[in-house]
């Protein structure tokens, strides 16, 4: 630990300095090119919550199509021209765009920039006790990295030829030919591009996460000592470092293969009437490439969620977190698991079998932390005395769709079940509740949560309420008659089904669905109210309105540059002690000694007493 | 001017909206709430999540049961058999951990609301608990894994030796069937002598080509094991079969195959569904552009004479475009014609 004594005061003086300044901060480098990690943060944020907008907004357009496949959508068309036929239909290409566009915006700009973006830029800090990150000007570039990324892929959606069209998971050959679809013409091209960018943003991001928290943690701020927020965002960005530079290199591999005539994808295609000259290349190779990222993505947006749910149902149910060290065992076990998993998406794309059965032992030993994790937060809400706070609601609520949606997985992960239900309903269901709904309650309850701290002012909760209640509801109504499709076997990605018998049943569920959808979007603009308007509007907050104990929550009520007006609190205990027997509150900060505890201490804590009033502090790292 | 009217009367209830909402907020500034720490929110909150859980849980009961026969559909190979009971084994279980999972949920969450005498209970680990609940899912899931891996090795073994073999090529945006005749070898292929009359890039200098066919819609035997050796030409593709439990993805420039046996003849099936009109489809699950939702090929499963019956009922490829002929080498060309059932009247 000797690199934190280190680093800790430097780091710490060279904020001080532009604490002084912070008066004399132009608009320009206070709200645009800003190095502050509180508000890069909420710059990640409103482009997330714009991005959540456009996602979802091109989800609504295909749902029409497929609930109301004879709806006439002329109407449609002074904002989609030539994507509605002249029949008045969606033109089948723009479909696929449309759902190509929506899972890539959702996965990656939502879900990846919008959650992990802006909650580890702003809490990082705040609850490690840092003045902020390791690198205020890499926190910078990463973000308009981001902005870049995020320019140029809405670009792409206005082009003549259209989007990308060919899955998000863009596939070869479809996604090297425009001649077998057009969004594989300049569309794809931008979507590369807007990707190369977004990675560079993102790895700028993680490194940065990692070298904060192994480095600038406060005094006694042990890793035993890190809220689960800060493991799960540690953990994400470790992930993240380690596997987006494998798309990386499978996006330039396909570059070339587009672009300079190579064949690492390509081989033996027929294609507009001549046959192509590349042999040798190989489709399954992208997809085992894509896969090492694209699996371990699912747990980059993921575990961040489940972080800042265990913090928020630890503090709303007012008591400890139970198995704090299984919880960061079972995300450690994710993290290292995530890695062996990549295959199970590719049972029948035509891999050795054996392989098959290999991932599939892996994928379903992946199940076992996320079970100790579920079990873990029933564990803390049992004999809790619960809060429903918006924030505790969209937990409560994320962990449901865990539960439910990461059961299917266990069906998924059955390659011999998966030969059925692969690229059917049941995927689309699977995903959407276990990443997708969870992952976007996640950030919404980090939203209600920590939007005091952001922005000194309270949301209000009878809206957040009603903001849950419909979403929560809607989501379910949208993902769960998902299920029943996919059993009944409907591919997913489809314009249409008419054209099979076996597909000509549950257009009722399909319209219900849609429904569905129309109105959870539409609950959505409780959301962006309440949003915008409490912040300029909201009651004003109080230092601590969760009654919680991490660090942040011990800075003023608007932190300045540097977070700390003074010195940075040094911290005593671990950030659960919820209801402590004895305690004269049901919650003791991190930054209180055990020495104005007497009352509520454990034994092993009078023995740390002691050692405090004799070290005057505790050491960095407890175990020397 | 309805569209203004529209509009002016959607302004009219968001402003409404709003105003309730104003006066909502005075109210509750007004009576203190805003500065409670819980309020009486927390009640119907912590009621809503067993109501929700009451409705949810009924509603998932009576659709699943209500709507069994059309989400269930019928099963018609041998290896679907195996598949769907572990499927609902599967489901059985997991069922089961999802409706205790979520019972537990809700029900704390309405149980142990917040009131006020009560404090919340100090329950930081337990060590014996944590490995009890690593270790039963271990075990369940080890039981799933190991049935699965065998039903898994079964289908993906080696195909019988009798094998009915059948290719199949996936293209922009249909799916063609070339039967190996009565040679019962395909003939070779390559992607580079594709045209318009030749779309497989039949190799026409292997003797097993001359007899190969390729009919508009796929005919299987009823009970015998049939190889489908699985090709793309352009993009990727993948064969679905759903009454079969068959999927398996067509790759271009890597041939990919799936073996089954069909158990029930189309006819068996119209009795079993009481649908007479009843068809087998062959679908694409995998994104192939513009026309992935029309690629589809009807199946039909005869009873085994019947389907010998039609075997030999259908013309051969060569015969049926006489004219690739020329392509064949000049040595074997006599052999071609009587390979492929050309008369040499027709010439």
């Amino acid at each position: 630990m000797a690199t934190a004594d280190i680093h800790v005061p430097g780091a710490a003086a060279h904020h001080e300095e532009h604490h002084e300044h912070e008066h004399s901060q132009s608009f320009v480098s206070k709200y645009i090119f800003s190095t502050d990690h509180k508000m890069i943060a909420k710059q990640f944020l409103i482009t997330g919550i714009f991005w959540a907008l456009i996602g979802g907004f091109l989800s609504i357009l295909f749902r029409l199509q497929l609930g109301f496949p004879d709806m006439d959508l002329e109407w449609l068309r002074p904002l989609l021209g030539g994507w509605i036929t002249p029949q008045g239909k969606l033109d089948p290409e723009f479909y696929l765009a449309l759902v190509t566009m929506h899972g890539t915006i959702m996965v990656f700009f939502v879900l990846t920039a919008g959650l992990s973006g802006t909650f580890s830029n702003f809490l990082i800090p705040l609850q490690i006790g840092a003045r902020d990150m390791a690198s205020g000007f890499m926190n910078m570039l990463s973000y308009w990295l981001f902005f870049l990324s995020g320019i140029i892929m809405f670009i792409s959606l206005f082009l003549s030829t259209g989007p990308a069209g060919g899955g998000w998971t863009i596939y070869p050959p479809l996604s090297a030919l425009p001649q077998a679809i057009s969004g594989s013409g300049a569309g794809m091209t931008l979507w590369l591009v807007a990707m190369v960018f977004f990675i560079a943003s993102s790895l700028l991001g993680s490194i940065n996460y990692i070298a904060t928290v192994i480095n600038m943690r406060t005094k006694g701020m042990s890793f035993t000592r890190l809220p689960l927020t800060i493991w799960a965002f540690f953990l994400t960005a470790v992930i993240g470092v380690l596997s987006f530079p494998v798309l990386f290199a499978a996006a330039l591999l396909l570059v070339f293969d587009r672009s300079f005539g190579t064949s690492f994808y390509l081989s033996e295609i027929y294609i507009g009437g001549e046959a192509l000259p590349n042999v040798g290349g190989s489709p399954v190779l992208f997809q085992h490439l894509f896969w090492f990222l694209g699996h371990p993505e699912v747990y980059i947006v993921l575990l961040p969620a489940l972080g800042i749910t265990s913090e928020v149902v630890a503090t709303n149910s007012r008591k400890p977190i139970f198995g704090y060290r299984a919880m960061i065992g079972s995300m450690m076990g994710i993290t290292v698991l995530s890695f062996v998993v990549w295959a199970h998406h590719m049972f029948v794309s035509g891999m050795n079998p054996f392989l098959g059965s290999i991932f599939m032992f892996l994928t379903l030993i992946i199940a076992v932390p996320s079970a100790v994790k579920v079990f873990n937060y029933l564990t803390t809400l049992w004999r809790g005395n619960i809060v429903f706070t918006p924030a505790m609601l969209f937990s409560i609520g994320l962990v449901s769709f865990f539960i439910s949606g990461g059961i299917t997985g266990i069906f998924l992960g059955n390659s011999a079940l998966d030969i059925q239900l692969h690229d059917t309903y049941f995927v689309v269901a699977h995903f959407h509740l276990v990443m997708g709904s969870a992952s976007f309650f996640g950030m919404m309850a980090g939203i209600y949560h920590w939007f005091p701290k952001m922005f000194g002012r309270m949301m209000d909760a009878k809206l957040g309420y009603l903001h849950f209640w419909l979403t929560f509801v809607g989501v379910y109504l949208v993902f769960f008659p998902m299920h029943y499709i996919g059993i009944a076997g409907f591919p997913r990605r489809y314009y249409s089904w008419t054209n099979f018998d076996a597909f000509s049943d549950f257009l009722d569920l399909n319209t219900f669905v849609s429904v569905a959808a129309i109105v959870t979007f539409g609950s959505q603009l409780i959301f962006l109210f309440n949003f915008f308007y409490s912040m300029f509007r909201g009651r004003r907050t109080v230092a601590n309105p969760w009654r919680s104990n991490t660090l942040e929550w011990t800075t003023p009520i608007e932190p300045g540059h540097g977070n700390w007006p003074g010195e940075i609190p040094t911290v005593y205990r671990w950030p659960y002690d919820y209801s402590k027997p004895g305690a004269k509150e049901d919650f003791i900060a991190q930054d209180v000694p055990f020495s104005h505890t007497p009352e509520s201490n454990l034994d092993i804590e009078n023995e740390m007493m002691e050692w405090e009033k004799e070290e005057g502090v505790i050491a960095v790292n407890e175990s020397k | 001017m309805i569209k203004i009217i529209i509009a002016i009367g959607v302004l009219l209830v968001l402003a409404i909206i709003l105003a309730i909402f104003r006066v909502h907020k005075l109210v509750d500034v007004f009576r203190g709430t805003e500065k409670k720490y819980v309020t009486a929110s927390n009640k119907v909150n912590a009621a809503l999540f067993l109501v929700f859980l009451i409705v949810g849980g009924i509603a998932f009961f009576w659709y699943s049961i209500a709507e069994y026969d059309r989400y269930q559909i019928p099963i018609a190979s041998k290896h679907g058999v195996v598949t769907d009971n572990l499927f609902w084994v599967t489901m059985w279980i997991t069922g089961a951990a999802f409706l205790l999972c979520n019972i537990l949920l809700f029900g704390f969450s309405f149980f142990y609301q917040h009131k006020k005498e009560r404090s919340a209970y100090f329950y930081p680990d337990n060590g014996k608990l944590e490995l009890l609940w690593s270790v039963i899912p271990a075990i369940v899931l080890a039981i799933l894994v190991f049935t699965g891996w065998k039903a898994w090795s079964d289908v993906t073994s080696k195909a019988p030796d009798d094998a009915e073999v059948i290719e199949v090529m996936g293209y922009q945006f249909a799916w063609k069937t070339r039967y190996p005749g009565k040679s019962n070898k395909l003939g070779a292929h390559d992607y580079q002598l594709i045209d318009a009359g030749n779309p497989f890039g039949i190799d026409l200098k292997d003797k097993n080509s001359f007899d190969d066919f390729s009919p508009l819609e796929m005919h299987l035997p009823k009970g015998k094991p049939v190889l489908f050796k699985i090709r793309a030409r352009d993009v990727l593709h993948s064969v679905f079969a759903p009454h079969f439990r068959l999927k398996m993805d067509a790759v271009p420039g890597m041939p990919t195959r799936f073996w089954f046996i069909p158990e029930k003849s189309t006819e068996d099936m119209r009795q079993e569904t009481g649908n007479p009109d009843f068809d087998y489809e062959i679908a694409c699950t995998e994104i192939c552009g513009r026309g992935h939702f029309s690629m589809r090929l009807k199946v039909v499963v005869d009873e085994p004479e019947e389907y010998e019956k039609w075997k030999a009922a259908q013309q051969t490829w060569l015969a049926q475009n006489p004219e690739y002929l020329e392509k064949v080498p000049a040595e074997l060309r006599e052999m071609a014609k009587i390979a492929a059932g050309i008369q040499e009247d027709e010439q």
